[in-house]
């Protein structure tokens, strides 16, 4: 199968990588860059599980070609940490139990991360649309909110952080 | 006095959180191995066929293809129970519905996997189909399958619990009401997804999206006729399991045999289509419900009888067509019970465990039909249910022992918090308040397949740095089980969950829990961890006790240190005190187990519904429904749980959440249903659920009932709460509209039908008007037990 020199960059780092150019983004972050954190559940544009940022706006990966995002910037979940310290969004996610199964979990922060950074103090409703695109079937999304919520107050220093949430720690 | 708990009740973060929410939890399609080849199945295009002829030669050509397996390489059947062993994990004779296996390729990636599909040739000879529980019924010359209860049943059950036409007689009002509950899929978010690594010395791993790691090991070590020694399966996190990731499947045992075909890794990740005909949700169930009444609102008898529509195979249905009729006496003190019921096999998908297994349905036809019932006799659907509420420490008419029930103090919560009293009936019309409760299991109290060995078993081990290891094969499918099992051990050994080590879920390294499922994990294996940590104390304040010359009974361990209750300055650290431990006692592991009581009563059948506890629910939903639309808004959700005691408050609130969530996309819009066999909505897209925008304003109240057998008193969380949504919604649309959608999902075509008939002077209901006249065979008839002989209870 012949293949294209794509070249990527993603979470701050450039990847040149050999793929036919049909092999989707999500394909060619899991596969090719072993970054299999985003995950998926339709790989047909559905269940918005596979999302990550694109300059900063969420996109599906599954319907994304390498070749559309060559020279942009591309985050997934295991950019989301910096310097190894967790996002806010990773932190309130874990003391607020927004994650259960964890499998939608990494499409929902990239789609929040966007949001809050458009938005830094979003409603409920701002939330709900935001994430609508996102389906999460084991929290009934009430936690997800709260979480988001709680990122937002923190990361406009309206409140602190009150734990590293860790292995079962704090809160 | 008891200290107050450190870590129990306490709304920590999961331990397992920060993993899910960095990406670096590892699922079943995350693995990558060096050579791993990918594997996908042929499926079936014909609903019912004899397999005349497959051709893999073409497909054989095709460069990297590997392998191709069919029916022939293996034969052995298999299923969950051990009374239906009839699954193939490649049909060998004959296909039972779209989407059954027919055939299975390893290659070099899966596009050239599924390639090679494309070019197996299959001829199949057409066989006259079944696709409903009346034409499973009528046509008995077509046979899906050669055994069974009758042709084209799987499972008849008739039990009858003293006379119940004694009961009836003794009645001054009978209501008779039918239902029907359509069937739904998980939809869980990943993909079920298995990884087979067989090596050269003869050891075969399995890493799969499994509930259920011990009944995989079984049915491989079964199907590959490979000895169950030499198998080693793993559990990775399940990305959500709701029952869809239960029973042994097809592309396990086909990933397993293709790796030891080729000597290579085998991957096979199902699709989101093929997740929809794997299936096992919930079974579509026909009911019909008669209950007698004193002029009181007491009941005076009931007889339920039951059809489940249970898809090509077997799989849990025996005990699905069981969960049916079982637990209604849970609730309610039901003095005379006839329950009849029987699942049929058709060509559809395989039905199996969904979220309240075999419960949800007769839970919302027997909420509906009470609400019903209060309407005729005037009472108020609150009080009605107040009048036969089941009591704690009590033996219900089918013989389940109830032990803590906070049932009553649920329906306070909800009832008050609601304003349901005050409002319900007297809201504008177009909005309405509907009001349910509802029990669930805290385990089966039975294993799958017949032992007298433990259900759950936990090892604990220290090492020098003071680090706990936990072992169990419990798997963590999002509940929280990795949480429950570090809470309960750190508790017991006053350390903190993050000084905790688990390894679970991994037949090779970690002792036996049956699995996820029926709500027994935090029972059962957090009985054993209790167990486990209080072996592990005794040791340690054994030694303890030497080292500082206090008796041991005066020692406590608490905020990682061991110290005298009296004078809490004498003491030693943690790591000093394990120190003096493995000094005296070596190796410092011990073990612990949990078996359930034996509660079967004194019958056949009785084995299905006794459990070592029940949790409770109760639920008011408000709705707005539209009458033009047709459509019905559930703006807000009230609902109380008994769950013993909230090991952690956060985690059960979700469990609450996410319950209520999944139940409204069953009684709203979610439906599993077919056209000549073909799934009608096969994708994310077109099977509606619920978004982020359809989720309701929800208040969860959690009610402590401290239940005297549970881990710290708990009992469940994960199930319990979808159940009283569901009929709470529906009495809710009939209090806003006047019409009774007897039929779930409560569709907006369905609504405007039962407006468009009332406005006609029709009774303004949807639903089935009849069941099958179907004769059941002679009940088995039980003799009441102690303190049931008379029908009234004063």
């Amino acid at each position: 199968m012949p293949k294209t020199l794509v070249t990527l960059h993603v979470n701050g780092e450039r990847h040149e990588v050999a793929v036919p150019v049909h092999k989707t983004l999500l394909e060619v972050l899991r596969e090719e860059l072993n970054l299999t954190g985003t995950k998926h559940g339709c790989e047909l544009g559905e269940c918005g599980t596979c999302t990550i940022l694109v300059d900063g706006e969420p996109w599906l990966a599954c319907l994304t070609l390498p070749v559309e995002v060559q020279g942009r910037e591309i985050t997934t979940v295991e950019g989301m940490a910096e310097g190894g310290v967790p996002h806010p969004l990773q932190v309130t996610f874990t003391e607020l139990g927004a994650a259960q199964c964890g499998y939608c979990t990494p499409g929902i922060l990239l789609a929040a991360q966007a949001l809050l950074s458009e938005t830094p103090a979003p409603t409920r409703d701002e939330i709900k649309l935001a994430l609508s695109g996102n389906l999460c079937r084991c929290t009934g999304y009430v936690k997800i909110f709260e979480a988001v919520e709680l990122a937002a107050r923190r990361m406009s220093s309206r409140e602190p952080a009150a734990v590293a949430a860790g292995n079962g720690e704090g809160a | 006095m008891s200290e107050p708990f450190s870590i129990i009740g306490k709304p920590l973060p999961k331990v397992d959180g920060m993993g899910k929410c960095t990406g670096q939890a590892k699922f079943a399609d995350d693995f990558n191995l060096p050579r791993m080849l990918h594997g996908r199945l042929l499926r079936s295009t014909s609903a019912h066929a004899l397999i005349k002829r497959i051709d893999t030669s073409g497909a054989a050509q095709l460069p990297g293809v590997h392998a191709i397996l069919t029916g022939k390489d293996l034969p052995v059947k298999f299923g969950i129970l051990p009374v239906s062993q009839d699954e193939e994990t490649l049909a060998v004779h004959k296909v039972r519905y779209v989407g059954d296996p027919v055939a299975a390729v390893a290659a070099l990636d899966e596009e050239t996997a599924e390639r090679a599909l494309e070019l197996i040739d299959v001829e199949y000879e057409p066989l006259p189909t079944i696709m409903s529980i009346r034409e499973a019924l009528a046509q008995k010359d077509v046979r899906i399958h050669d055994y069974g209860d009758g042709p084209n049943i799987h499972k008849m059950v008739a039990l009858e619990f003293g006379n119940v036409e004694e009961g009836f007689a003794e009645a001054d009002y009978v209501r008779e009401d039918r239902f029907f509950f359509e069937g739904s899929n998980h939809v869980p978010m990943e993909q079920h997804s298995a990884v087979a690594s067989y090596e050269h010395d003869g050891k075969l791993t399995v890493w799969s999206s499994t509930q259920t790691p011990h009944y995989v090991h079984r049915a491989l070590a079964q199907v590959l006729e490979y000895p169950a020694s030499r198998i080693r399966v793993i559990a990775t996190p399940v990305g959500g399991g709701f029952g869809g990731k239960t029973d042994p499947f097809s592309h396990e045992i086909a990933a397993a045999k293709l790796s030891m075909v080729t000597g290579r890794p085998v991957k096979i990740t199902c699709t989101r289509e093929e997740v929809f005909y794997i299936h096992r949700g919930r079974h579509p169930v026909l009911m019909w419900i008669k209950t007698g009444f004193t002029r009181h609102g007491r009941i005076t008898a009931m007889h339920f009888k039951s059809f489940l529509d249970g898809g090509a195979y077997g799989s849990y249905g025996v005990a699905s067509t069981y969960y049916t009729g079982v637990l209604q006496t849970t609730t309610y003190k039901i003095p005379r019970y006839k329950f009849e019921g029987l699942r049929v096999f058709t060509n559809k998908p395989p039905c199996g465990p969904k979220r309240g297994h075999g419960t949800p349905q007769p839970r919302y036809a027997l909420e509906c039909h009470l609400d019903k019932v209060a309407e005729d006799l005037g009472l108020d659907p609150v009080e009605i249910r107040r009048r036969n509420l089941v009591e704690p420490n009590s033996t219900t008419v089918n013989y389940l022992r109830i032990t803590s029930c906070g049932l009553g103090e649920c329906i306070d919560k909800v009832v008050e918090a609601s304003g349901f009293e005050a409002r319900h009936g007297r809201l504008p019309h177009g909005r309405g308040l509907g009001f349910a409760v509802s029990a669930y299991l805290c385990g089966a109290g039975l294993p799958i397949y017949w032992n007298d060995m433990p259900q759950s078993e936990v090892q604990l081990k220290i090492d020098r740095g003071g680090g706990v290891t936990v072992y169990s094969m419990a798997i963590d499918i999002g509940q929280g089980s990795d949480s429950v099992l570090a809470y309960t051990a750190a508790e017991v050994l006053g350390v903190e969950p993050s000084d905790i080590k688990l390894v679970t879920a991994d037949t090779d390294l970690t002792p036996i829990d049956l699995g996820s499922y029926s709500s027994r994990v935090t029972f059962m294996a957090g009985n054993a961890a209790i167990e486990a940590a209080n072996k592990m104390k005794a040791l340690i304040f054994d030694a303890a006790s030497g080292k500082l010359g206090v008796p041991p009974d005066r020692l406590v361990a608490r905020d990682s240190r061991v110290y005298d209750r009296d004078h809490p300055e004498v003491g030693l650290t943690w790591v000093e005190a394990i120190r003096v431990a493995e000094a005296r006692h070596g190796l410092l592991a011990t073990a612990g187990s949990y078996t359930p009581p034996k509660l079967s009563g004194p019958y056949k059948g009785s084995g299905v519904g006794p459990s070592p506890a029940y949790s409770y629910s109760a639920c008011v939903a408000e709705v707005n429904c539209n009458h033009r639309s047709g459509e019905v808004v559930v703006e807000k959700v009230w609902i109380a749980h008994d769950v013993g005691r909230a090991i952690n408050p956060l985690l059960v609130e979700g469990q609450i959440e996410g319950s209520v969530y999944m139940a409204l996309g069953e009684v709203l819009m979610e439906e599993q249903t077919f056209r000549h066999g073909v799934h009608k909505f096969p994708s994310i897209l077109e099977y509606k659920t619920p978004t982020t925008l359809e989720t309701p304003e929800m208040h969860s109240f959690i009610v402590e009932s401290i239940d005297p057998n549970g881990p710290f008193g708990a009992k469940e969380a994960g199930q319990g709460p979808l159940l009283p949504v569901i009929p709470a919604v529906a009495n809710a649309v009939a209090d806003a509209l006047g019409v009774r959608i007897d039929e779930i999902p409560i569709t907006p075509e369905k609504v405007l039908a039962a407006l468009a008939d009332k406005r006609k002077g029709g009774a303004g209901r949807i639903g089935p008007k009849e069941i099958p006249t179907i004769t059941f065979k002679d009940p088995i008839r039980v003799e009441l037990p102690p303190g049931w002989q008379k029908v009234t209870v004063p």
